[in-house]
């Protein structure tokens, strides 16, 4: 059980999937995948940052980090650790 | 010449990777004029067939009104054929002034401003009215040129799910730290139909103190019960912050497009919107066109009446004929096929019977969403809805669709 990325798989599936759609799971691609589109990530990194009282700076908040829940999860760790 | 060898097979290799993947568009040339009946060459260099066109954004049937043509033509002859001029240096005429104070008049609201096109209207709109202080927070199916013009603003960027309005007030209640709340959404979605509830976004705009901004592209000249728009179907005419729409599709389908809305907003686009600064407005011969529109619908019902009952028939039509349809009660009725392929290939079928749609698949909508979106008129008869249907239930035979679920269609061809 990694209580982190359950939280942000919980978080990714209610705001990003519609009704009926096929639920993402930790590796799905969610920017490049065309899940979550690039204004949608600034829900993404509020939550994080309110979450996990943390602060993302904007050049390190790119499609990439953000581009499913295992490397958000990465990031999360990066900085929380900080 | 930077133009070499290498580079000329760079964008080769691309074109041909767009082919590839079945995403390469092809014009059709159509050699008549638009109408519910035309004449098309396809593939290039065939032999003209005629064809009944269910695919246009012709929703009231004044592309070709005789009424319209011959308001051109005085146009041409009393004012010209070009501008050759922006609007603020020399390429004002009053005719500009009196189509923007006619588009006030019919949408209900304070001043308007146009451009040369919806497009250029939504990507110079948000960047003159809104700065970083301020977030724009749009539904997640709006219009491309909606989130052309968004990503040009400097303003926080958010969405909501596609008409969700707990999802919305969610978003409203998270952005209240900023200055400005503007709501950005389609009256009509133009690949689904359906529309946006806004009467319920305009009680969430009061509650949390936001503008909302709704692009009527698909909706002027026929949603509400005079035309007014998807606010007048709504009941909340005179609540819209700024409504954007185009002269392209119902109100006569030449060019040109328009922001509408309260007099300091459009006053602030006069002054800051870069394609109305950069650029020529719309043609004195197409603005004397958009006025003969305007009279027409003014005066009567009729149009906007016809499509409605034509979009039921054709919408009856096809349920009984057992296809998948978009719920919806606009006159843009989606035919889902799923598959990219099958849709081309429907598409296909239909031609060979003598009707014009095309196919819609991912990127133009989500992956596994391919369908056939047809679209009715008001210049479309009884004959021709009756002869389209035929040729539909004709392809839905050959492919073996009729019936059947979306489930059974997917497994059939897959998505």
């Amino acid at each position: 059980m990694d209580e982190l990325k359950d939280v942000l798989l919980k978080y990714v599936n209610a705001e990003y999937v519609e009704e009926g759609g096929d639920p993402v799971g930790y590796d799905t691609p969610l920017i490049s995948g065309g899940i979550v589109d690039s204004f949608s990530m600034v829900s993404l990194k509020r939550f994080l940052e309110n979450q996990y009282k943390i602060s993302i700076p904007d050049d390190q908040a790119t499609p990439e980090a953000f581009d499913s829940v295992d490397k958000i999860a990465v990031l999360v760790r990066r900085f929380t650790k900080a | 010449m930077a133009y070499n060898d290498t580079t000329r097979t760079m964008y080769q290799q691309t074109l041909q990777g767009l082919k590839d993947a079945g995403l390469f568009k092809q014009e059709r040339y159509i050699h008549s004029p638009q109408a519910a009946d035309i004449e098309v060459e396809y593939p290039s260099g065939s032999a003209l067939k005629k064809v009944i066109n269910i695919c246009a954004n012709n929703y009231l049937g004044l592309s070709s009104h005789p009424d319209v043509v011959k308001a051109a033509h005085e146009g041409l002859d009393t004012r010209g054929y070009g501008m050759s001029s922006v609007r603020f240096i020399c390429g004002t005429q009053d005719i500009h002034r009196e189509l923007e104070r006619r588009v006030s008049d019919f949408l209900g609201t304070e001043d308007t401003i146009l451009f040369p096109s919806c497009m250029d209207a939504n990507a110079g709109v948000f960047e003159a009215i809104l700065t970083k202080d301020d977030v724009m927070i749009s539904d997640r199916l709006v219009h491309a040129s909606l989130i052309d013009g968004i990503r040009l603003c400097s303003a926080m960027q958010d969405t909501y799910k596609h008409a969700d309005m707990a999802h919305l007030e969610s978003k409203l209640e998270m952005h209240q730290g900023r200055r400005h709340r503007l709501v950005i959404t389609d009256g009509v979605f133009s690949m689904d139909g359906d529309t946006a509830p806004l009467d319920k976004m305009v009680e969430l705009g009061e509650k949390y103190n936001a503008m909302i901004l709704v692009d009527e592209s698909h909706a002027s000249g026929f949603m509400g019960k005079t035309g007014r728009g998807t606010h007048e179907k709504y009941g909340v005419l005179g609540k819209i912050d700024v409504i954007t729409t185009t002269f392209g599709k119902a109100l006569g389908g030449a060019t040109g497009g328009c922001v509408s809305g309260h007099k300091e907003l459009v006053e602030m686009c006069r002054q800051k919107a870069r394609p109305y600064l950069f650029s020529n407005t719309i043609a004195p011969v197409v603005v004397t066109g958009i006025l003969r529109v305007f009279e027409i619908l003014t005066a009567s019902t009729e149009r906007r009446d016809k499509l409605e009952r034509n979009a039921a028939y054709w919408r009856k039509g096809l349920t009984e004929a057992g296809f998948v349809l978009k719920e919806g009660d606009t006159p843009i009725v989606p035919v889902m096929l799923f598959n990219a392929k099958l849709a081309q290939d429907f598409s296909r079928a239909l031609y060979d019977e003598g009707v014009y749609a095309v196919g819609f698949f991912f990127p133009v909508v989500p992956q596994g969403q391919a369908r056939i979106r047809t679209q009715l008129s008001a210049g479309h008869e009884i004959h021709h809805l009756d002869k389209a249907l035929d040729a539909f239930v004709k392809a839905g035979k050959k492919f073996n669709i009729l019936g059947k679920t979306k489930q059974e269609i997917i497994e059939m061809y897959g998505n």
